[in-house]
């Protein structure tokens, strides 16, 4: 019987089997130690497995993750926090110049398997400096894996699977999903790192999503079914590097349409590097010029109603859908 | 700028009298965001300055507030309020309203008051200490008197920024004066649990920046050590860190409980509030009474609720047009090549 588990707990029990497993395996950040994380995800850890395999870092972003990276090289498997993606901008020189290029620039010699997790994503009025969504930076940089689970189910086998897999992989989770509920397996099981996984089957228009906005297409989904006929097929694109192009081929050639729903401001983004895959691969399966559904392009203010405006919801997704179909 | 008049190095009565006064405003405004916020009038992230006041205080009233440029990081109301912005509009702000300081736009982490020289509170821990050096350069090319003051906490100076801010501003004989408001906390973290060398003002030697560390309770001997310091800094001599040893009383930010710092410790402190010991000290002088006080304290209660809370609550929500209007530069010729750019 699967257990229904939030998001955070998932978290917890994958970093916990993944310790017990393998003793190279250590997590490091801000406040996850004696505190247990911001989004308790290494809640208990620290009592189990103590302070040099739970380490409590400084605020030193760029440093903790290249003494992550420096750790991997002779194999061990560092699970790194950071607590939000706008401190991972800090930690990019590290994650772009090292990790992303070790394996390569050595000719093979070295790897560097370390794990990033961070959440992006705007929340509720945290304001410019604490809304970015990054992801789009990430999928766009040759050398890391980037996921983005979208349920517990995911970012439980995912996170395994990230902890064993020789590459950087950096797992983008959200902030407002932390507390979302999912049923995981009981049984130990590894989510692969690459593909996507249809969520709702429909024939009409494919919704490709990610992460918070497999969520609001669920909503749109329900309501463009009941209220307007309009059968929605929604893709989960859990992995945005790579971008699973046979996935997003094959929706595409049953629906004939195609939305991308993106919590990012468009420009650069998933939406137009789906795009971009739908004209090299599938042009003339088209009914209808693809849409993308994004945020606007400003930073995130702090005033309520205007960050909400700033931000895509499942009605606009139902706005979108309608006006592909002329409706 | 309204150059004061040299500062002397001990507190006038006058002084103190008014810093008092300052510091049981900033005390009061602080709880009354805690309340707003419970009742969700305020949004976001809170992080709140009580306990710590007699650093904003003591050190702005060193140097020329309104003048001399300051800025912090989202711990900022009552800098930016000592700087001279007005309260009104701070509240406004945490209410996220278009009268507030930056429109509603900003919010509790990002007050900004340009006007008053308050450049700024930031998110990011460690991003205005090259920002402080910058504006201090700026200074320096514009062959200013002023100086700037960044005030930063413990936890901060684990960024890279800390050293290289260091370094260049020592380099380049910068005016900046770096405050270290430490109050042994990185959020939950104490700072022997994160930090090799725990007196941040030793860290500063290694770069021959002058620096002490002083009781940041006392705003007395904040103000003393500051006058130095700004006068160090103002004279040309580039340079000066100062460290102040306090406390925040209430949790990192309103999301945190605080439930990793013992009672026992929370006593000590509270035991030495900034405010208390001056008004004891000036109700022992007989330059007050206890009366006095209560009377100040409720003057400052109700200028709080019937005009910086009433402005707040009264006050428009942006409109719509807002979310885009500050993305960038609104008709800058440049963007066109110019006024007789070849369009
Ligand atoms: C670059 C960056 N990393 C992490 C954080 C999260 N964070 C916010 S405040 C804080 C602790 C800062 O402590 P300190 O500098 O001592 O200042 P205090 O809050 O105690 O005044 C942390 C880790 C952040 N805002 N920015
Ligand atoms: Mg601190």
């Amino acid at each position: 019987m699967p257990q229904e588990i939030m998001f955070w707990e998932a978290l917890v029990r994958a970093q916990d089997e993944e310790m017990t497993n393998d003793p190279l395996v250590f997590c490091m950040g801000e406040d996850i130690g004696v505190v247990g994380g911001t989004y308790k995800a290494t809640t208990g850890l620290y009592d189990k497995y103590g302070p040099e395999r739970v380490m409590d870092t400084p605020i030193s972003e760029n440093g903790y993750t290249g003494l992550g990276i420096g750790a991997s090289y002779l194999g061990c498997r560092p699970i790194i926090e950071i607590m939000s993606v706008n401190f991972a901008w800090l930690a990019m020189d590290q994650i772009f110049n090292t990790a992303a290029k070790a394996h390569y620039m050595s000719g093979g010699q070295l790897k560097a398997p370390v794990v990033i997790r961070s959440p992006g994503g705007t929340a509720h009025q945290l304001g410019a400096q604490h809304s970015a969504r990054m992801e789009k930076v990430f999928m766009g940089v040759a050398g890391l894996r980037v996921v983005t689970p979208s349920n517990p189910k995911q970012v439980y086998g995912m996170l395994k699977s990230a902890v064993r897999c020789d590459d950087p992989v950096f797992i983008y989770e959200h902030e407002l999903m932390y507390n979302m509920k999912g049923a995981v397996p009981e049984d130990e099981f590894f989510h692969p790192l690459e593909g996507s996984e249809v969520t709702r089957r429909g024939k009409d228009v494919t919704l490709f999503a990610y992460n918070i906005s497999v969520h609001w297409c669920l909503q749109a989904a329900e309501i463009l079914a009941s209220q307007y006929q309009i059968d929605a097929e929604i893709v989960d694109l859990y992995t945005l590097s790579p971008l699973d192009r046979k996935g997003i081929i094959e929706s595409v050639s049953k629906t004939h349409r195609a939305l991308i729903i993106e919590e990012a401001e468009p420009a650069v983004g998933v939406g137009a590097e789906v795009m971009a895959i739908i004209n090299e691969e599938c042009f003339y399966e088209l009914d209808a010029a693809p849409v993308r559904v994004s945020a606007v392009n400003v930073p995130i203010p702090y005033n309520h109603s205007l960050e909400k405006a700033a931000i895509p919801n499942a009605n606009d997704v139902v706005k979108a859908v309608l006006k592909m179909f002329g409706r | 700028m309204n150059a004061k008049v040299q500062a002397s190095k001990k507190l006038s009565l006058e002084q103190k009298k008014r810093l008092l006064e300052e510091m049981l405003f900033a005390r009061r405004f602080e709880e009354r965001c805690y309340e707003a916020y419970v009742e969700r009038k305020i949004g976001g992230f809170l992080h709140l300055y009580s306990g710590e006041e007699a650093c904003a205080h003591g050190v702005i009233e060193a140097a020329n507030p309104g003048s001399d440029y300051v800025l912090t990081s989202y711990r900022d109301h009552v800098h930016a309020i000592k700087c001279g912005v007005d309260p009104k509009a701070v509240m406004a702000e945490l209410y996220a309203k278009v009268t507030g300081c930056c429109k509603g736009l900003g919010g509790s982490m990002h007050i900004f008051g340009v006007e008053n020289r308050f450049m700024g509170g930031y998110a990011l821990v460690g991003g205005p200490f090259p920002l402080a050096a910058g504006i201090a350069k700026g200074i320096q090319m514009k062959k200013g008197k002023e100086i700037c003051i960044c005030f930063l906490g413990d936890a901060a100076n684990n960024q890279g920024t800390f050293h290289e801010s260091l370094n260049m501003a020592k380099l380049w004989n910068l005016p900046v004066l770096y405050v270290c408001e430490n109050n042994l906390y990185g959020i939950g973290t104490r700072i022997d649990r994160s930090t090799a060398v725990v007196d941040q003002y030793k860290r500063v030697s290694a770069y021959n920046i002058p620096s002490t560390q002083v009781d940041g309770q006392d705003v007395e001997i904040v103000y003393e050590a500051a006058v130095e310091a700004v006068e160090h800094v103002r004279s040309g001599k580039g340079p000066y860190f100062l460290e102040l040893m306090t406390y925040r009383y209430r949790g990192h930010s309103m999301s945190d409980s605080n439930a990793y710092r013992p009672k026992s410790e929370e006593r000590i402190w509270s035991d030495r509030d900034p405010i208390i010991m001056l008004r004891d000290r000036l109700v022992e002088a007989k330059e007050m009474t206890i009366e006095d006080y209560k009377k100040m304290d409720n003057q400052i209660l109700d200028q709080i609720e019937s005009e910086v809370i009433k402005f707040a609550e009264e006050s428009p929500e942006p409109p719509l047009e807002m979310l885009e209007k500050y993305v960038l530069v609104e008709n800058d010729p440049w963007v066109k090549g110019g006024r007789g750019g070849v369009n």
